[in-house]
């Protein structure tokens, strides 16, 4: 027993010892701007979370190269959130211990909107990539976002819709257990009684029932329906044409954002995936050259095609850098004045990136960019 | 000829919900416990099964078999490490805890190996779609296989447990652990092999789960492991026969429910259905009534 409290002791007092050694080190060192990163790196949104992982640490170290922002280095510590509400919150904290002035993040919407509750009670800036729910930046006006918010997504698809006179007979399937498919779903339904096409079928799923498609699916098919919305993630997506072509229905297919990737699933028959039209902010394949060597890059490091996730994050840094750069920050500001700095400067900067040429953000937060609607065809996303 | 499409489908999911049932009502119903960790096994089957077809470049039927023998070993050394040495401990709840957990530990090891990403798993079954009604019913080959490997398989399992004296050696386990020692009955051998059978139950399940639903991620196995747990209770749990109806039964409600209620409803009926069921029979459909003598 006595030999167990001096191990304890000893322990303690290494891990007290260690713990004090990296402040030591870099109080002497040049300050840096602390950006904490907030996402799922494990879980099952594990995929969305290492994508803006590796694509910010890819942003930070090209700006890092260049000489960093006003004179200082940016340092970036990402933090595993699982896509827990709680657990995010947690890691936002251990982000404040370490004395991050930033926050990129949260990756996914349910968890960034409790960060977001604190963030904004801290007044601590808050840029997230990728989480599209519409209250992820409403808690105070020191959150911003790089993606669409879910309402212009499903306001943008119907419009699509309508003005290109795609159907008359439109079927939705949605998840109805996710906020971000139920939201898009929401605005898309509002949006379509001013358009000139009947929605004839609404179905639904849940996170809990997302294997088997074919009643939603046998039902669009008995309801005449000529294009099925599906405002969902393409893991879903690629059971839903598997089965679909099993039953011989092929209607025009319309996906959001969270299509993109369809074409990247290990194994996935791409051409049941032929002729899928889809609004996506970010094309792999597109032949600009940011694009071009941002994708380079990262399937040298990671070995996988960057998803739009990665492409927001890398986005995002760049954000982040431009706004520190109109307002003329230096790293000892502390987080609040930061913050303030911040805030207005945002609403002056206009980046041109990988999602998006242009964008400009208005004080609540909302990015403004054009969506870009593209369709697959020969097993490539083709801009429409 | 829509109600009919309907059922059929429902009967293709339900085929699935059986054949993964069928191993959780084994285990169960020889070692009494729940092994929370099955639908995982399943899914380490479906990784096993994809590896060697997309690596190795293995036929279909190797692959299977490769699959079994990977799900067989995991099963036993689960068992093993995991569950015997906690057996003699005084509650039932720790065993249940640790399965738990080796669910937890199976879905983050692959997360690691195989990372997020879902792959897809392509069918690896031969069976061409059959065709009614001039192709407005579709019975797909995998439906077809599930269900002829569910009443082989539930067959097999009946004669195995009541005509072989290794069979009505677990008969014995499970009644009585304790008198069927003193018999001279190796209890943890006959535990051990249950767990060896259940866990290559699971690698065929899983394939066959993944050929119809080709999606395979770390997480593919924990939801359908819990609609056959419900499944295997509604059919009455520790009943071979009872997993089969109970899964069947399952898949149709869900599917009805779906076309017929709404779609977005269909779990809270698939459970209110499986809450009257517990009320009105306990025991579930073909559960066996015991009465505890004192």
């Amino acid at each position: 027993m006595r030999n167990w409290k001096k191990v304890i002791g000893v322990a303690a007092a290494a891990a007290m010892t260690v713990s004090m050694l990296p402040m030591s080190v870099f109080a002497d060192d040049a300050a840096t701007f602390k950006i904490g990163g907030i996402g799922p790196v494990t879980g099952p949104a594990a995929a969305y979370g290492s994508a803006v992982m590796n694509a910010a640490q890819i942003a930070v170290d090209e700006i890092n190269e260049a000489g960093g922002v006003n004179g200082a280095m940016l340092e970036f510590n990402p933090q595993d959130d699982e896509h827990d509400a709680e657990k995010s919150v947690n890691a936002y904290n251990t982000l404040k211990d370490w004395g991050a002035t930033m926050i990129l993040g949260s990756v996914t919407s349910a968890p960034c909107i409790a960060v977001e509750a604190e963030a904004a009670n801290d007044n601590m800036f808050l840029l997230t990539p990728s989480g599209s729910a519409v209250d992820c930046i409403t808690a105070g006006d020191n959150a911003f976002r790089v993606c669409f918010s879910d309402p212009s997504q499903g306001t943008a698809s119907a419009q699509y819709i309508g003005e290109n006179g795609l159907a008359t007979k439109v079927a939705a399937i949605y998840d109805s257990s996710d906020v971000y498919s139920s939201g898009i779903y929401a605005t898309f339904k509002a949006e379509a009684e001013n358009q000139p096409f009947e929605i004839v079928a609404e179905e639904a799923f849940t996170a809990d029932s997302k294997t088997d498609f074919t009643v939603q699916l046998q039902k669009a098919k008995d309801a005449g329906a000529e294009l099925v919305y599906l405002p969902f993630y393409y893991n879903e997506a690629s059971l839903v044409f598997t089965q679909a072509a099993a039953m011989d229905f092929s209607p025009l297919w319309f996906g959001v954002d969270g299509m993109d990737g369809i074409l990247s699933v290990e194994g996935f028959d791409t051409s049941l995936a032929e002729g899928v039209m889809l609004l996506t902010p970010f094309a792999a394949d597109a032949q600009d050259d940011l694009t071009v060597n941002f994708v380079a890059k990262y399937q040298e490091l990671y070995n996988e095609v960057p998803n739009q996730f990665a492409a927001d994050a890398y986005d995002g840094i760049y954000i982040i850098k431009a706004a520190l750069e109109q307002c003329g920050a230096t790293p000892d500001m502390d987080a609040s004045t930061l913050c303030d700095a911040m805030k207005t400067a945002m609403t002056e900067i206009t980046v041109d990136g990988l999602t998006g040429a242009g964008m400009t953000w208005t004080a609540d937060g909302e990015p403004s960019k054009a969506p870009k609607a593209v369709v697959i065809e020969n097993g490539a996303y083709k801009a429409m | 000829m829509s109600f009919l499409s309907y059922m059929i489908n429902g009967i293709s999911l339900g085929s699935v919900y059986a054949i993964i049932a069928l191993g959780y009502t084994m285990v169960y119903g020889i070692a009494k416990m729940l092994n929370f960790a099955h639908g995982d096994v399943i899914m380490v089957g479906g990784y096993a099964a994809l590896t060697m077809l997309l690596n190795a470049n293995a036929s279909p039927l190797a692959a299977v078999l490769v699959s079994i023998v990977v799900c067989t070993v995991l099963g036993i050394t689960i068992e093993a490490v995991a569950y015997r040495p906690l057996r003699a401990a005084a509650s039932p709840l720790a065993v249940l805890i640790t399965a738990i957990g080796v669910s937890y530990l199976l879905q983050n090891v692959v997360l690691l190996i195989f990372g997020s990403n879902p792959k897809n798993f392509q069918s690896v079954i031969p069976v061409p779609d059959l065709k009614l009604a001039g192709g407005a019913l579709m019975i797909t080959g995998e439906t077809i296989v599930t269900i002829i490997s569910c009443i082989v398989i539930m067959t097999v399992l009946t004669l195995f447990i009541n005509r072989t004296r290794t069979g009505q050696a677990m008969q014995a386990v499970s009644e009585d652990k304790g008198a069927a020692q003193l018999m001279g009955i190796n209890v943890n051998q006959t535990i051990a092999l249950t767990f060896a059978i259940g866990s290559g139950l699971a690698a065929v399940a899983g394939v066959l789960l993944c050929s119809s639903y080709p999606s395979l991620s770390p997480y593919t196995g924990s939801m359908p492991g819990i609609k056959a747990f419900v499944a295997a209770v509604f059919g009455g749990i520790g009943s071979i026969p009872g997993a089969m109806i109970g899964g069947i039964l399952l898949g149709v409600i869900e599917i009805l429910a779906k076309a017929y209620i709404s779609s977005q409803l269909a779990d809270a009926i698939v459970f209110a259905v499986l809450i009257v069921v517990l009320l009105v029979k306990p025991t579930g459909l073909l559960g066996k009534q015991i009465q505890e003598k004192v």
